[in-house]
């Protein structure tokens, strides 16, 4: 290479660069060709503004490219595209950069997690962030690593929490301003569950918002003796940001231990809760606690959607909340007050709310020896998977189960679960019927909680969901397929059969102005655009 | 892969028993050998051992000193069963991989010695940074180029006397992983820059913008691989302590992960 040329287009190259900045991430809807952050936007509505791919034309998708991961564990990521490149992680940390157009990979940077490293349900990741040109990505060893996003090129490795103390991190990091927030799982295995902000350029930590109040912080009285140093309240699912108020809401995990909470009597703050935080501070604004005293394994840890709408005559800016505890939710996002609460799918342990929003709990219908019928079970009426709300419909759509079974306590873990079998990566043959519980995408009013309509799968989901500007909904299942519903009526237009469970929420992108749909499936990543 | 980590526990100067003679080679190996063995080392001896082997007490790759190791037989066997007893750990990776590890710490005490002087690396950093412009082409940290070698933990993989040869030195074939490539699309679009990947019908590059682009050979007018190096010698550009003072600031670069 000539050394002069070479000069000259490198001084050109540090003219032509476009980094990432918050301010882009802030406003990526004005970008739709890109996905520049979990759930899209920090609103966490994983809407797309493309339109595309749309009702009439969705019969036409085909696949584009396949990116096979050398992995059998569930590709649970959603990636980021900035710029015709997409950036995603084969679990359990390899972080991959891909070619959006064609699937042909530019660099792999490889992870090898400690040996002591622990995940209690699945060495999985759900993704990355970015800012500038840094990628940023929390490990199964619970470390955050900084990757140059050109070359994969490690730029710093900072150590979260202790692995050897069963803590990791699953989800994909919050950058808000110059930070990378995130948090760390393992509540069923004993960790005090936290959030955790890092300086973005150095990993130097900024602040630390335990989940479980210490000695002396308010809250601690709801934790006997010394349940709270081992009692959950994890994080593994990304939080969303509102920068009218600089706030940022994360959900937090079930106390542990999960399914028997005689050790830990009192309402567990901040588990099974969502906190909004100062994101400069990390100073604690408001929480509402979605299931006090949990004792059914309501994580909820779901992604805070976040949403401007009329609410009774007047504009509020209210925060949507399907959770694993079978109810859905509006928060205001302002002030945490709780402004209405309905069960998605069949609730028995609850009969209503006091007039504080607090859930009332329905006597007997706690985990025992000997079985209790508890819907939802222990899995939820929804999970992880990321749910989906459309500024153009209003409509709040959400990944459910009906499910019954008995919740039963047997040395520490629930017995007799019916029909709630755990997510995998591959496909199995089914034998239930419908009638013993089923997966659905619902479409909620979410000023009303009305159901506006149901698209059934005989098989349970661990997908999410996708909105797009042309009325499009993409969401998939446990059987292997990824389909396309009309978002107004919930009619199937397209579904293509993938072969491997889909445990991952879509997402979608645009290069050189044709507009993609990736979805995750087994263990591969898969894209479609229009033939 | 976890030898350098679990290492890192050998202190104290009689813990083993020394043989201080010199190691000879009694096997051959090629330059991709010691490449690759560069990088295990890099990986799982450094941490303990250091970038010139003389770390652990009574132990001096350098000058092929090392402790009850008689041949190269005697040394892969170490590398990969460690030695019962003490921190030195049996190897985590395949047993091929031996090898290589022997042969780059056999190609510490190669013939080839240091020229320079001793050098000072603050000074060697101004050097690096101004007149010597190595940012244009490579990088460090956040700062520089990527098209060129990252030597952002050069001090890690490569001694003292590597680094001086790679300045003083008209540089050979870059690496594959620093090929160059240049591209006209079919609508008269020019593009060079770093080969990332290449395929059958595809060509991934990091262009000269710094910019991750993929472009279908089917839409290319011209593909070509820039096959020479655009390394310079330094050896009329820089004085002799500039030099020195450049191999001292690179062989502090170690990198700024922390695990």
């Amino acid at each position: 290479m000539n050394r002069r040329w070479l000069l000259l287009f490198v001084a050109a190259g540090s003219l032509l660069c476009q980094d990432v900045t918050f301010d882009r991430i802030l406003h990526a809807r004005d970008e739709p060709q890109n996905w520049l952050t979990y759930s899209g936007t920090v609103l966490g509505q994983r809407y797309s503004p493309l339109a595309q791919i749309t009702p009439a034309n969705v019969k036409n998708l085909e696949l584009q490219w396949v990116f096979q991961a050398r992995s059998l564990e569930k590709f649970e990521a959603t990636p980021l595209v900035v710029d015709g490149v997409l950036y995603t992680v084969q679990a359990p940390n390899d972080v991959i950069a891909l070619d959006a157009a064609t699937g042909r990979i530019f660099w792999t940077y490889p992870y090898n997690n400690a040996k002591e490293a622990r995940a209690c349900c699945g060495n999985v990741n759900r993704g990355l962030a970015i800012l500038g040109d840094t990628l940023y990505m929390g490990t199964l060893d619970a470390h955050l690593i900084a990757l140059d996003a050109k070359t994969g090129r490690p730029l710093w490795n900072v150590k979260v929490a202790n692995a050897g103390e069963n803590y990791s991190i699953t989800h994909a990091p919050l950058v808000v301003k110059d930070k990378v927030i995130l948090g760390a799982a393992g509540g069923d295995i004993g960790i005090r569950g936290f959030i955790a902000a890092f300086d973005a350029a150095t990993g130097k930590e900024i602040w630390r918002f335990h989940t479980i109040p210490g000695p002396g912080e308010p809250g601690h009285e709801t934790w006997k003796d010394e349940s709270w140093q081992k009692g959950g309240a994890a994080i593994w699912n990304t939080g969303s940001y509102d920068a009218a108020t600089n706030l940022t809401f994360w959900g937090t995990g079930n106390p542990q231990p999960d399914w028997d909470g005689r050790n830990r009597p009192g309402d567990n703050l901040y588990s099974d809760s969502v906190v909004a935080l100062d994101a400069d501070t990390g100073k604690l604004k408001w929480f509402y606690q979605f299931t006090p005293h949990d004792e059914m394994d309501y994580d909820s840890t779901q992604v805070a959607v976040l949403a401007d709408m009329e609410w009774k005559g007047q504009p509020r800016k209210v925060m949507l909340w399907a959770n694993r505890n079978g109810l859905m939710y509006v928060l205001d996002r302002v002030t945490g007050q709780f402004l209405f609460g309905k069960p998605f799918v069949d609730v028995n342990w609850m009969s209503g709310f006091d007039e504080k929003g607090r859930p009332m709990r329905v006597p007997g219908k706690v985990p025992t020896p000997e079985g209790a019928l508890i819907k939802p079970t222990v899995l939820g009426g929804t999970n992880w998977y990321p749910p989906s709300y459309s500024p153009r419909t209003g409509l709040f759509y959400v990944s459910s189960w009906e499910n019954t079974g008995t919740v039963a306590t047997e040395g520490g873990r629930p017995k007799g679960t019916g029909n709630a079998p755990m997510g995998a990566a591959t496909l199995g043959t089914n034998l239930k019927t419908e009638e013993e519980g089923y997966g659905a995408v619902r479409a909620f009013d979410p000023k009303t909680g009305e159901r506006k309509w149901e698209y059934k799968m005989n098989d349970i989901t661990w997908a999410g969901v996708l909105t797009t500007a042309s009325d499009l909904l993409f969401s998939g299942g446990r059987e292997g397929y990824f389909f396309a519903l009309d978002d107004r009526t919930g009619q199937l237009l397209w579904k293509a059969a993938l072969g491997g469970q889909v445990n991952s929420g879509p997402m979608s992108y645009s290069v050189n102005g044709r507009q993609y749909i990736a979805v995750c499936a087994g263990n591969a990543l898969f894209t479609f655009a229009l033939r | 892969m976890m030898i350098g980590m679990r290492l890192c526990n050998l202190t104290g100067a009689g813990l083993l028993l020394l043989a201080a003679a010199a190691l000879h080679a009694q096997h051959s190996y090629t330059a991709a050998d010691v490449e690759d063995g560069a990088r295990l080392y890099q990986a799982n001896c450094f941490g303990c051992h250091g970038p010139e082997g003389n770390q652990v007490p009574g132990v001096n790759f350098s000058r092929g000193q090392f402790l009850s190791v008689k041949s190269d037989e005697d040394l892969q066997s170490v590398i990969l069963k460690g030695i019962p007893g003490t921190p030195m750990p049996a190897a985590t990776f395949p047993q091929f991989m031996g090898f290589p590890v022997m042969a780059y710490v056999r190609s510490m005490s190669a013939p080839g010695q240091r020229t320079l002087p001793d050098g000072d690396a603050g000074r060697g950093k101004l050097v690096f940074e101004g007149k010597g412009e190595c940012l244009n082409c490579h990088r460090v940290g956040v700062r520089g180029s990527r098209l060129g070698p990252d030597l952002s933990d050069i001090g890690g993989l490569r001694r003292a006397v590597q680094l001086e040869r790679a300045l003083l030195e008209t540089a050979r074939a870059p690496s594959p992983e620093y090929r160059s490539v240049r591209v006209v699309t079919k609508d008269g679009k020019e593009y060079k820059g770093r080969l990332l990947n290449l395929d059958t019908f595809t060509v991934e590059m990091l262009d000269s913008a710094e910019r991750l682009r993929s472009f279908l050979k089917t839409d290319l007018r011209e593909y070509s691989l820039i096959t020479n190096s655009g390394m310079p010698s330094y050896k009329d550009k820089l004085n002799t302590q500039e030099l020195a003072d450049v191999v001292s600031y690179m062989a502090s670069l170690k990198g700024t992960g922390t695990k």
